[in-house]
């Protein structure tokens, strides 16, 4: 091993070279060190930086752009912590608090599936306990390539197991998320994970390292080689020209292993080391691992820090100061804490079983000083390390957006009879986007905690908070990246309407926003117009429904050679349910003739029994409970889930978005569910009306007959944005009727439900079984049975 | 009536049986891995989770926990326990039941609702049930497949040891489709399915599971 490189040799050996550029540095920023350090930075200097100034962890395209949020941001009195927290904390009433974010995984989830989207969990949940909260529930949203290419094989049982490993050892109920395939993704999967955390108004931890004197603590697991440079190297980078195995595994050591045992006690040990009000700072450990904590600390709080790096518990004995400031070993964190109480802190790591080691103290010199075995291997500012470089990089609307626009496809041809539409409605279901997903949720626990009142594939997942009062949270993402190549701004508004609307389905109000930008490289002016467009729609949105950006992520570089994804942004939406016992599910209840024994459906859920339970206490047998479609339908079919499956084209506009109608929608069904007026209710968003219906056949394990108003393809298959369908109970339709005209959403009664096929009037029929059988072996023909039986 | 929950090191539904037990009527009483001290409980339950992260074989480190020291002996004495997927796992690895949980056959984790029959009421945990009643429970286990060698087996189904079995599909490969069985006196039970995960219908598939808890209940109290 070669000599450390220290400050005092830095400072003598000025002229020697660095390798910058292989740290993922460009010439210009190397220099900004220089100037700032006034000597050329140590080899740990180097590192430090490196991983700081990536694009990952500085957000130096992006940060010109978010400003937005904040400065657009609706007043909203739940606020309690915003932007620039691990992730933001929302006040739901009854002195809980709700802190929750979502976070991307995806260039480690394409070099090593399993392990990075296994550590993306681990990652988010760490984000969500240094905020003080409880962590109660994961979700995740996941978009491969084609489903039958060879690469999606490996990729997506990778993924889906990864969190099936971690999220069920961890021991937290996964809720919700999503699923879809498209070319785009090919090479470049998203795999973004979500957490939400539950706590007390006063539990809210600071991320500071504040009080010259007080000690730092590193605790959770040792550190190793695993993970050096998957910030810089690894997440802020194209994948090279041929996404070939090389290059995958060329990067795999840049993936981190996850060990969700050893989280499950860190969160268990931290919970009580927070209760006992023995730590002062809190900050976890993720993307830059000890470099990010240590400057964040530093910079947030006091001013200065001083660390032994030879005292950080090494799991490889022969890592040296730059590989541990830059290795991502997982299930770590620091915390800052009193000399007189760090006794105390390592009993409480101790009884959890959990290595804790002091590493250094807090100082006011405004240094950040790190030595190795006595010798100063880092003496920096900083600030200038945490707020890194701020890029306004140009950007220019593609010429070849007008020509998509212009590819209206009003010119494809349309089913024109009954067996035709339903051959169409048949195919979407059937297709891997729109199909069961069983597959992959039935790998999630989703009931551990016991507090999960709906999960996929209900609109939304809706968790209990309080089982006194029934106070809730739920919680939907949403994203479409097809909506958002043809138009970055409506696209990006769509999915923050669709989330929204999920939430609003089962009876929340919507009360927050996150998300989580995933787009190609921030180089590529085309690339920065559409996330320019995706930023500014989604501030403008959240400005006029009402709810804030209260933290989120960005992606860049998800793009191989200079093909770049779809623009992805994925929303998700925090809604509080005042009673989670008149939670809405979206399964059409059953039509109850006394004997029926109630099995739940294929893939039963908690939601399966919302929507049984609510018809037996209020159907009986005879009257049936009536449909109605709410909102306003025009022939949208630009970006269509229709246009996609049967003529893979992409072109046209997408839905106009109306978010005052979103609005006035989410707060009648809000009502609705508070009086308990409403059987079921469920969005429409991809496949329109005719997939809605059937989700809601097969969720209920009920038919419905129904009468389409106007066009019948334009009816069935638009994707008009802000409606629902919705099921009153018999008996509450004056009642909803009136409180629809009370807010102003327009509403037509389809027909009712019952018997055993989706039935359209005049057009076709299908058995629910034929439904259900097409709906169910798509995923499996993919990847395999997943069950037997 | 004091029912104890063990907490091992990765222990994650003592919450939900703790809940469980309440919802029973009893009065749910933490018990710690590290501590050999049973807390004078009338029963014991040992909740489903990940012990030791099952980096080894399920349940092989947990029996080894002091708590186990004293959990042993008072079974063979009589004490009615209930082990839940994990806790079925450590009660096999103890030896107080017979057999063992192996890797799913499809090989994947499986979250699905069950319809599972009850095939013995003469447990300290299943007084409640009918014989051959049909009850809908949640699985949720990556190892789940009983197996146990063709003498065992048959010794089994010969004494009623075999307390559940999955009434449709067999959804794991367990060997004579059997998700719980009992010791030969019926007082320790273990259960691949989750009981705890359906004690009301808002946040599982059904209420059905609650009998397991009533069952010990009225056992205890008899």
């Amino acid at each position: 091993m070669s000599p450390v490189d220290t400050v005092a040799r830095a400072a003598a050996e000025a002229d020697l070279p660095q390798p910058f550029a292989e740290l993922g540095l460009t010439r210009d920023e190397y220099e900004k060190i220089v100037a700032t350090l006034g000597r050329r930075p140590t080899g740990a200097e180097l590192a430090l930086y490196s991983v700081m100034w990536s694009e990952h962890c500085s957000y130096k395209s992006s940060k010109v752009h978010l400003r937005q949020f904040a400065a657009t941001a609706p007043p909203s009195s739940a606020l309690l912590a915003g932007i620039g927290h691990n992730a933001g904390v929302v006040d739901i009433g009854q002195g809980y608090a709700v802190t929750f974010k979502i976070e991307s995984h995806n260039h480690p989830s394409y070099v090593e599936p399993h392990q990075g989207a296994a550590t993306g969990v681990g990652g988010i949940v760490r984000d969500i306990l240094a905020m003080g909260a409880r962590p109660v529930a994961v979700m995740d949203a996941l978009r491969f390539g084609p489903a039958d290419a060879p690469d999606t094989a490996r990729v997506l049982p990778g993924v889906v197991g990864g969190i099936s490993f971690y999220g069920n050892c961890l021991g937290l109920p996964n809720i919700g998320g999503e699923l879809d395939f498209d070319p785009s993704y090919a090479g470049n999967p998203l795999v973004n994970a979500l957490c939400v955390g539950v706590m007390r108004h006063g539990d809210l931890q600071v991320a500071a390292a504040s009080g010259p004197g007080n000690q730092v603590i590193l605790f959770g697991s040792t550190t190793g080689p695993d993970g050096v440079g998957g910030a810089s190297v690894l997440a802020s980078a194209t994948f090279g020209e041929a996404a070939s195995d090389s290059t995958a595994s060329a990067k795999r050591p840049s993936v981190q292993v996850g060990d969700p045992f050893t989280e499950k006690l860190l969160v268990e040990c931290c919970l009580e080391l927070f209760a006992s009000g023995l730590a002062v700072g809190i900050q976890d450990l993720g993307a830059a691992g000890v470099a990010c904590a240590t400057t964040e600390l530093a910079a947030a709080g006091a001013g200065g820090m001083r660390v032994r790096l030879d005292a950080v518990p090494l799991r490889d004995a022969t890592l040296g100061p730059p590989e541990i400031l830059m290795s991502e070993s997982q299930e770590r964190m620091m915390a800052v804490v009193e000399p007189g109480r760090v006794d105390e802190f390592l009993a409480v790591c101790a009884k959890w079983d959990v290595r804790a080691a002091v590493i250094g103290e807090v100082t006011d010199t405004g240094r950040l000083v790190m030595t190795w075995h006595g010798e100063t291997v880092v003496d920096i500012p900083p600030a200038s390390a945490a707020d890194g470089p701020v890029y306004q990089r140009p950007l220019a609307r593609p010429a070849s957006q007008d020509a998509l626009a212009a590819d209206d496809p009003a010119a494809l041809p349309r089913p024109a009879d009954g067996p035709a539409l339903r051959a169409d409605l048949l195919a979407l279901l059937g297709s891997p986007g729109l199909a069961d997903k069983s597959w992959v949720t039935d790998q999630y626990d989703r009931y551990v905690r016991g507090d999960t009142v709906l999960a996929m594939p209900d609109d939304a997942g809706l968790l209990r908070v309080d089982e006194a009062t029934g106070l809730g949270i739920a919680l939907a993402t949403d994203g479409n990246g097809r909506y958002c190549r043809l138009d970055p701004y409506r696209g990006t508004q769509l999915a923050l309407s669709e989330a929204y609307r999920n939430v609003a389905a089962t009876g929340a109000r919507p009360l927050a926003v996150t998300n989580c930008l995933n787009f190609g490289s921030p180089e590529d002016p085309a690339v920065m117009w559409q996330f320019a467009e995706a930023v500014r729609g989604l501030a403008d949105g959240c400005a006029t429904l009402g709810v804030p950006v209260t933290g989120g992520n960005v992606s860049f570089y998800n793009q191989t050679g200079t093909v770049a994804i779809h623009p992805t942004p994925v929303v998700g939406v925090l809604g509080v349910h005042d009673d989670v016992r008149r939670r809405v599910g979206l399964g059409f209840p059953a039509v109850t003739d006394g004997a029926g024994e109630a099995m739940p459906s294929r893939g039963g859920l908690p939601g399966g029994s919302g929507g049984m339970d609510s018809a037996r206490e209020g159907a009986g047998s005879s009257p049936r409970a009536s449909i109605v479609l709410l909102g306003r339908t025009e022939p949208e079919f630009g970006g269509s889930a229709w246009a996609h499956v049967r003529h893979g084209h992409l072109g046209g506009r997408p839905p106009a978005p109306d978010l005052e109608a979103e609005r006035s929608l989410a707060a009648l069904l809000a009502a609705a569910a508070a009086d308990r007026l409403l059987a079921a209710a469920h969005d429409l968003s991809d496949g329109g009306l005719a997939v809605a219906l059937a989700e809601s056949c097969l969720r209920g394990g009920t038919g419905c007959t129904v009468r389409l108003p106007g066009d019948p393809f334009t009816a069935l298959f638009s994707e008009s944005a802000g409606r629902a369908v919705v099921t009153v109970r018999p008996g509450a339709e004056a009642a909803f009727e009136q409180l629809r005209e009370a807010h102003s959403v327009p509403g037509e009664v389809l027909g009712t439900v019952g018997g055993d096929s989706l039935t359209v009037q005049g057009c076709f029929t299908i058995p629910l079984a034929e439904l259900a059988a097409v709906h169910a072996r798509a995923l499996p023909a993919l990847f395999g049975p997943g069950l037997p039986g | 009536m004091r029912i104890g929950v063990i907490t091992f090191p990765g222990s994650l539904d003592d919450r939900d049986a703790a809940r469980a037990v309440r919802a029973a009527g009893a009065e749910p009483v933490p018990l710690w891995h590290g501590d050999r001290d049973l807390r004078g409980v009338d029963a014991v339950i040992l909740p489903g989770g990940f012990s030791y992260g099952d980096y080894l074989r399920c349940g092989a480190i947990a029996r080894f926990a002091p708590v186990m020291g004293e959990l042993v002996p008072a079974a063979r004495a009589g004490l009615p326990v209930l082990g839940i997927c994990n806790g079925f796992q450590i009660l096999c690895e103890a030896h107080l039941l017979p057999g063992a949980l192996t890797r799913n056959a499809g090989l994947k984790f499986i979250t699905r609702d069950l319809r599972l029959r009850v095939e013995n009421t003469r447990t300290a945990w299943t007084r409640a049930y009918s014989v051959g009643q049909q009850i809908v429970v949640p699985l949720k286990s990556g190892e789940g497949a009983y197996a146990a060698d063709p003498g065992t087996l048959a010794n089994l189904e010969a004494s009623g040891q075999v307390v559940i079995r999955y009434a449709a599909d067999n959804p794991n490969g367990s060997a004579a489709a059997i998700a719980g069985v009992c010791n030969a006196e019926g007082t320790v039970v273990g259960l691949m399915p989750h009981p705890e995960h359906a004690v009301d219908p808002l946040t599982g598939p059904s209420a059905d599971g609650l009998g397991f808890f009533a069952s010990v209940v009225a056992a205890v109290t008899a």
